[in-house]
Formats: C-alpha cells, sequence, structure tokens
C-alpha cells in the first residue's frame, strides 16, 4: 500500500517536472509574446497541479494536504487570470500576434 | 538543516545573484523592478529554509507585493529607460571588486553556517527561549522578544515607519483634493474597471487576503505572524482593491482621514501602553503589571502592542500608495 | 575550506557589492535606489544567516523540538524589512519631487541645472 503511494506520487512529481522543464524551455524557443505565454501557462498548469498532487499524496490525510489543497485552489485561480491580463495589455500595447506567414518567413530566414 | 536542503538553498542563492546582476546591467526600468519581485521571492524563500518563518512572510507581502506596486507608481510618473552612460565606470567597478573580495576574505574567520559556536547561540538565545518559557509563555519566541523583551526597540521602529509616512505625505500631498468629498466617480481614475476577470477574481480574493491579515495578526503568538506581516498583508488587499476598482473606490471604503488616524493611533496605542505600565507602577513599557498574574500581563501588553503596530504599518503603506497613485491622477 | 558552510557568507558579500555598484555607478535616481533595496537584502540575509542553528527549526516553542534557531537576529530584520519599504517609499518621493523641479531624473542632468 505504501509502496503503491510512493510509486504513485513519484510517477506525478516527475510528470510535473517534466512539464516545468518543458515549460521553460518553450519559453526560451517559442518565437513571439503570445506563443511563449502559452509555454509558460504549461508550468502554471500542468506543472504546478500534478507537483502538488504528488506531494499530497506523499503528506497522506493531514493538515498539511488541507493547505496544500488550498494552495492549488489559489494557483488555478490567479494563473489563469494573470495569464488573461498579461495578453489583455500585450494586446492594447499593440502587440500584434504573429500569422502563419511570418512564421514560413522565419523558416525561410532559417534556411537560407 | 540537511544536506539536500542546503543544496537548495545554495541553488536559491546562486538564482538570487544572477537575479541582482540582470537588475544592475539592464537599462529598462520597468524591468528591473519586475526582476526586483523575483529577487524578494528567492530570498524570502531562502529566509525560510533559514528557519526565519516570520521574516520570510513579511519579506513575501512587502518585498514582492507593495514594493514592486511603488516602485511602478514611481516609474509612471519618471521615465522608464536609463540613458545609457557616457564612459563604463571602471574606478567603481574596480572598488566594488575589492571590496567584495576583501569582505569574502573576512569570511573565513566566520563560523561555518549553522555552527553551535557562533557567538549569536552562545548566551542570548538560549536565555531568550527560556525566558520566553517561563515570563511570557507564549509559542512564538520572536513575538515574544519583538514585543516584550526588545519593546524599546520596536517602538522606535514603529516610529520610524510614522515618521517616513509623514514625510511622503508632506512631499506628495495627501491625494485628498483628488477625491474631494462628494464629487461623482469619474471613469477616467477607474483602476481596471473596464477588464472583467481580474475584477471578478480580486472580488473573490480579497475577502480572503483580509481574512489572512487578521489571522496573522491576531494568532501570532502561536504561529509566525505578527503586527508588522498583518499591517502588510491588509495593505497589500486594500491595495489590490483600489488597482482593481479604482483610487476612489478604495478612498470611499478606508477615507484619508481614517487612514491618517490609523497612523498616529497605532502609535498612539503602542505609547498608551507603555504609559499603562508606568501608572500602574512598573516601568515603560513594562507589561507584566497589567494584570495581577504577571504572565497575563505580558500576553495582554503583547497583544495590544501588535496591535498598535499593524494599524500603522497598514495605514502608513495604504496612505504612501495612495499618495503616489493621486500624485499620478492628478 | 568548508565551501558550502560559507557560501551564504559569500553570496552576502556579492549582493552587497552588485548593490553599492548600482549606487555609485548609476546616475539613474530610481537605479539607485533599486540598488538601496538590494543593499539592504544583502544586509538581512547575512543577519539571517547568523542566526541559523544546525538541526535547529523555527523559534516557536512547544512542538517537540528542542533546537531553536536564534530569535533575535529575525526580530532585528523583521523590523527592518518594513523600515526598509518606508524609507524607500520616502525616496521615491523625493525623486519625483526632484522629476517634477528639474525634468529628469539623471544625476549629472541635475547638477548641469544646479551649476551656476
Amino acid at each position: 500500500m505504501n509502496i503503491a503511494i510512493d510509486i504513485a506520487s513519484w510517477v506525478l512529481l516527475t510528470l510535473g517536472g517534466v512539464n516545468l522543464l518543458i515549460g521553460g524551455i518553450g519559453v526560451l524557443r517559442m518565437p513571439d509574446f503570445y506563443t511563449r505565454m502559452h509555454a509558460a501557462s504549461l508550468t502554471d498548469s500542468m506543472g504546478a497541479i500534478l507537483v502538488i498532487l504528488g506531494i499530497m499524496l506523499q503528506a497522506g490525510l493531514s493538515l498539511a494536504t488541507v493547505k496544500l489543497g488550498a494552495i492549488l485552489a489559489f494557483l488555478l485561480l490567479t494563473s489563469p487570470t494573470a495569464a488573461n491580463a498579461l495578453a489583455v495589455s500585450a494586446l492594447l500595447a499593440g502587440m500584434k500576434p504573429r500569422t502563419g506567414d511570418a512564421v514560413q518567413r522565419t523558416n525561410h530566414e532559417a534556411d537560407a | 538543516m540537511s544536506t539536500i536542503t542546503l543544496l537548495f538553498s545554495i541553488f536559491l542563492l546562486t538564482l538570487l545573484m544572477i537575479t541582482t546582476m540582470a537588475i544592475v546591467r539592464t537599462r529598462n526600468l520597468f524591468v528591473a523592478v519586475m526582476l526586483m519581485g523575483i529577487a524578494s521571492l528567492l530570498i524570502a524563500a531562502s529566509f525560510f529554509l533559514l528557519d526565519a518563518a516570520d521574516v520570510a512572510l513579511t519579506e513575501a507581502a512587502v518585498g514582492a507585493g507593495i514594493s514592486t506596486v511603488l516602485f511602478l507608481g514611481a516609474l509612471a510618473l519618471t521615465s522608464e529607460r536609463e540613458r545609457s552612460p557616457s564612459s563604463l565606470p571602471l574606478l567603481s567597478l574596480g572598488i566594488v571588486a575589492i571590496v567584495a573580495l576583501i569582505v569574502i576574505y573576512a569570511t573565513f574567520d566566520q563560523p561555518p553556517l549553522g555552527s553551535p559556536s557562533a557567538p549569536v547561540q552562545a548566551h542570548l538565545t538560549p536565555w531568550y527561549i527560556e525566558s520566553t518559557r517561563e515570563l511570557i509563555d507564549i509559542p512564538n519566541v520572536v513575538t515574544a522578544v519583538l514585543a516584550s523583551f526588545r519593546g524599546y526597540d520596536t517602538l522606535g521602529e514603529v516610529i520610524v515607519v510614522f515618521t517616513a509616512g509623514v514625510g511622503v505625505l508632506f512631499l506628495l500631498g495627501t491625494g485628498a483634493s483628488a477625491s474631494a468629498a462628494g464629487a461623482p466617480l469619474s471613469e477616467d481614475n477607474a483602476g481596471l474597471r473596464h477588464y472583467l476577470i481580474p475584477r471578478i477574481l480580486g472580488r473573490l480574493l480579497i475577502p480572503f487576503i483580509l481574512l489572512l491579515g487578521f489571522y496573522v495578526q491576531f494568532h501570532g503568538e502561536y504561529s509566525p505572524g505578527g503586527g508588522f506581516q498583518a499591517g502588510a498583508i491588509v495593505a497589500a488587499s486594500i491595495i489590490l482593491y483600489s488597482l482593481l476598482e479604482g483610487e476612489q473606490r478604495a478612498l470611499l471604503v478606508i477615507p484619508q482621514g481614517v487612514l491618517l488616524a490609523m497612523m498616529v493611533g497605532g502609535v498612539l496605542l503602542y505609547g498608551a501602553v507603555g504609559v499603562a505600565g508606568l501608572v500602574l507602577g512598573g516601568n515603560f513599557l513594562d507589561y507584566s503589571v497589567l494584570d495581577s498574574d504577571p504572565v497575563k500581563g505580558q500576553q495582554w501588553g503583547i497583544l495590544l502592542i501588535e496591535i498598535g503596530i499593524g494599524i500603522t504599518v497598514a495605514g502608513v503603506l495604504i496612505s504612501i500608495f495612495h499618495a503616489f497613485a493621486s500624485r499620478g491622477a492628478a | 575550506m568548508d565551501i558550502l558552510g560559507l557560501y551564504h557568507y559569500w553570496v552576502f558579500a556579492v549582493l552587497l557589492m552588485t548593490g553599492f555598484y548600482a549606487i555609485v555607478a548609476k546616475p539613474n535616481l530610481i537605479k539607485k535606489l533599486i540598488g538601496l533595496s538590494l543593499f539592504q537584502s544583502a544586509v538581512f540575509l547575512c543577519y539571517i544567516t547568523f542566526g541559523k542553528l544546525a538541526g535547529g527549526t523555527a523559534p516557536i516553542v512547544g512542538k517537540g523540538a528542542e533546537l531553536f534557531s536564534s530569535p533575535l537576529p529575525q526580530v532585528l530584520i523583521l523590523t527592518a524589512i518594513v523600515v526598509s519599504i518606508s524609507t524607500t517609499a520616502l525616496g521615491l518621493a523625493l525623486v519625483l519631487r526632484i522629476k517634477e523641479a528639474y525634468g529628469s531624473i539623471e544625476e549629472d542632468e541635475i547638477q548641469e541645472q544646479d551649476a551656476p
């Protein structure tokens, strides 16, 4: 039973860590602001949820789990809102999302 | 501190050093302020790993929250870009590097991190922990030392905070003219009222932030917390409210007069508790005489002065924010 | 030489001098204040590091723990953080008034205007 819980929590923690890593790489590699935000939201959503679920399994039925649940609830509320506010203000400040042909052009540039 | 924790702490501190280098290098002040928020969070996490839960709480609320807002308010009124200098200041770089090396050389005489033979651990720490158990009987030794053993010191700090608040109000005005009584709520100074999602989330979260503030205030004798942290958290929630709903509405919730009364009232409450000790036949700030049982008296005194600290800190921080914000609106 | 045990103090030294560099070498007044904040943070870190005791926990008695890190540096720094934000706000207020009076927050431009 204990081993099952340990394995489950390790799987969750590892998956969460992988998601965080992918999100981090994405922020560095993506071509423009909006796609970078998409990558950053991966760390907020999948990464944070999986890691916190993994820690909750380790903590078991205790006060710590309740606190972790509260943290998770706050994260789920605040991070999409922050992402929304960020995107709206970027749009208002005049940042245009890059459309398909722009991406193709950079690909050609990279090829040349 | 176990090896894993130590390595994690070193990792955080390395990130902190990189962040500070970036802060000093960047020419865009907006970026610098945002990086300051990250640096504050990193340093708060480091404080927590060094067993300073109270300090971490304060740094997270003040450094990452309020300080960022104040710097952004100042940037909105000045310029975001720093002019590039004519030449690299080689002299300053050289002096700074030499002094850094001297300080690092001096650390070789320091006892390493966590050493029980460090001077701090030798006499003072055991005395404070034993005396707290015996004389005050509350679990959080930090609160006991802050409010009772070093009560004079804390009174001085509260007065410094109060004076700085008064200074800001003298320099920038109270912003009372911008919110003349009875003026209709204008839409152009209405914060983020056009953005639905942040406002709705703010309405959801602000009550909980306020609740956390009061919990931190009144549970400060049992868990990390106290007046300084609670004041900062309450101020942060009111600042969030005025960012979302606009200056004028925030001033309707807590008018300028009330804020001034809070600034003065907290300091007065602190001083009054001290004088009450004098009147009842003890020394200034000696709480033991406040109740027939000296231990109960200490607990009453700590509770009262923590309330005083919280009121003053919240009043000062909110007033400072309003002073900056109304300067921008004018 | 105990690298792991002294690393916190080295970070303190680097942070202190980074902040100091911003104060002396940058002409922009807001950048100077940012440097001052970094300088203060470095001192906070130094104090909290002094108080750490190996194997200790946060100084809250009564949870069965017997070893505690020192509460005294924590008390000093706790108050210092709130004082630092108040004084930084005072500095920012002065910068705003300077901007209004001189139209600039760059030190050399201000001094040029002051020159007779």
